[in-house]
């Protein structure tokens, strides 16, 4: 294998090379968007390297994507038909910022406070493969961000702009692929992949934003400096998004929640994970929940507390978004990584915690996630088109108070009906979770059967 | 055979391989017209709504956690069990079934399956 020097590299214009980040504060290091700002807090990205050397390079630091799925980034590379790749083989790059998940701000943080970072990455991927077409795919709301980011350098110009849509799967790989194409932002059957055969018949390199920003630092900084922190298996620092109470879920409930729900989580003063993430920056907060830089491997109670949460006043956290799974509190300890979350069925996904207070009905939250996510079909396939709104029915039926034995066998048989009988994992997510919530809340489940639910459904 | 012919011909179709063949639904296409059922009762029924579903998938074992997308079940098949992932997707076809899958590819009126080499 080849090494992967972390020699200082020489700069373009022969300045000082910016030494590495210390801390933890890596992707929240960024003191301000601008591009002058940027080359301050980061220095100047290195010559571009051709694609075996950038595939070694990634493989040594270990970065898996940071969009959901967690597929390690050398692999995409990897999946690339071999060079030459001339003419209709000239590969299409895309840097993905859809993030339709709502409970998911990092993406949006991330290109509004490091945008060069995302751009650096997106380039050095591209300049790597030899790129025909360069695309970055975000919110229509946050382009001007791009835009202001765009002209203000003189090696992005092949860069294309592209607004996402707003949907929970507008930022699946193939949807974004039928939307760059002109189609409507829905997936594509998963038969043929992307790395052979994606836009516009060429192979398609699609990597999440914040993964291409951790490209940027690793191209600089080098794949030692990016294993020095976290873990074995989960190399590096991460985003997560942490969310609390049914208003920062973004569903809808059949009662309007009050204000307590909508309060937003402050950084932590003094926790030990603060320490870990170096300075302040490593905290910012969003609309309604908090972006946190953290080590690779963190305990997810210690998250909580960073973010302002209180792990003794969460009865469960709902781990990797809407597509994820619970931990009870008894199991909050667990470390925020593949390995840690598997006995869970759960993964980090996306950098994703919800917390649900201690006293709320889970059963009436899960309900209008299930509605939701029923909702946000791409209404191609037929079992999820049908299943779907079928489960999140049955469901809604025993949150509600209906007390049919039946109903909790009912939502299983659906979930398992759906699971992965789509063109994308839309039904199985769902599936996952409402599985998730009925193993969890057992206790729960039985106290609507019985009657005797005390908890607020509001 | 004229169908057969089709299937080798304007689809990735059973190309002789040694390993059993995995028949793949293209959920974009089927609208559940049942034909494929029809042709392959012993390997597909139909769900709640009409659409293929291979015999032993979306059965709910005791515990449902068991059932947690991603893993895989055993399901009955020539007298003895085997395991498959739980994807209704890609649903493995055992040899003696693969004329009949070639039939029910080339006769779909959506076009909506097709083999892939496991």
């Amino acid at each position: 294998m080849t090494i992967v020097a972390d020699a200082p590299r020489p700069t373009p214009n022969g300045s000082d090379r910016i030494p590495a980040p210390p801390g933890t504060a890596r992707l929240t290091r960024a003191s301000a968007p601008d591009l002058a700002r940027h080359l301050t807090d980061y220095g100047d990205l290195p010559p571009a390297t051709g694609s075996a050397a950038l595939l070694e390079t990634l493989r040594a630091a270990g970065l898996e994507g940071r969009g959901g799925a967690g597929f390690p980034a050398w692999r995409k590379l990897a999946a690339l038909p071999s060079p030459p790749r001339t003419g209709r083989a000239r590969p299409v790059v895309i840097g993905n910022a859809a993030e339709g998940e709502p409970l998911s701000l990092k993406d949006a943080t991330l290109l509004r406070t490091a945008p060069h970072l995302v751009l650096d990455g997106l380039l050095t991927v591209a300049a790597a493969v030899g790129a025909a077409e360069v695309y970055l795919y975000a919110p229509a709301a946050l382009l001007p961000y791009l835009g202001r980011a765009l002209v203000e350098r003189t090696d992005a110009g092949g860069v294309q702009l592209h607004a996402a849509a707003e949907s929970f799967i507008s930022g699946e790989a193939s949807a974004v692929v039928n939307a760059l194409a002109g189609g409507p932002a829905v997936p594509r059957d998963r038969s043929i992949r992307l790395t052979s055969s994606g836009l516009g018949g060429r192979p398609t390199l699609l990597h999440n934003i914040e993964t291409l920003a951790q490209i940027a630092l690793i191209v600089r900084f080098g794949p030692a400096w990016f294993r020095s922190v976290g873990t074995d298996t989960d190399s590096g620092t991460r985003l997560v998004t942490v969310s609390r109470g049914l208003a920062a879920a973004g569903v809808s409930t059949r009662a309007s929640v009050a204000g307590a729900d909508t309060c937003v989580p402050r950084a932590g003063r003094g926790s030990p994970l603060r320490q870990q993430s170096g300075t302040d920056a490593g905290s910012i907060r969003g609309a309604t929940g908090t972006v946190l830089e953290v080590v690779g491997g963190s305990r997810i109670d210690e998250v909580l507390r960073f973010a302002g949460v209180d792990p003794d006043t969460v009865e469960a956290v709902l781990v990797g978004g809407y597509h994820g799974a619970w931990l009870p509190s008894p199991q909050l300890h667990t470390a925020l990584d593949r390995a840690g979350l598997a006995p869970f069925g759960a993964s980090p996904g996306a950098g994703i915690l919800l917390a649900l207070e201690v006293g709320r009905c889970p059963l009436t939250l899960a309900a209008a996630i299930a509605d939701y996510l029923a909702g946000q079909s791409a209404r191609q396939c037929g079992p999820c088109v049908n299943g779907l709104p079928a489960m999140a029915t049955v469901l809604g039926r025993l949150a509600a108070g209906d007390r049919d034995p039946r109903l909790p066998g009912e939502v299983a048989r659906l979930a398992a009906l759906v699971a992965g009988r789509g063109s994308c994992h839309h039904p199985d997510g769902t599936a996952r979770f409402v599985l998730s919530t009925l193993t969890v809340f057992e206790a729960d489940v039985v106290a609507h059967l019985d009657g005797t639910c005390a908890k607020a459904h509001a | 055979v004229s169908a057969r012919i089709l299937a080798a011909t304007g689809r990735r179709a059973a190309a002789g391989r040694s390993a059993d063949p995995v028949l793949h639904i293209d959920w974009t296409a089927c609208d559940g017209r049942g034909l494929c059922t029809e042709l392959l009762p012993d390997l597909l029924q139909r769900d709640d709504w009409g659409y293929p579903l291979a015999r032993g998938a979306g059965v709910t074992a005791p515990g449902a956690a068991a059932n947690v997308p991603g893993g895989t079940t055993t399901v009955p098949r020539n007298g003895t069990t085997v395991a498959v992932p739980i994807d209704g997707s890609t649903v493995p076809v055992p040899g003696s079934l693969r004329a009949a899958a070639g039939d029910a590819i080339s006769l779909c009126p959506r076009l909506a399956l097709s083999f892939h080499e496991p």
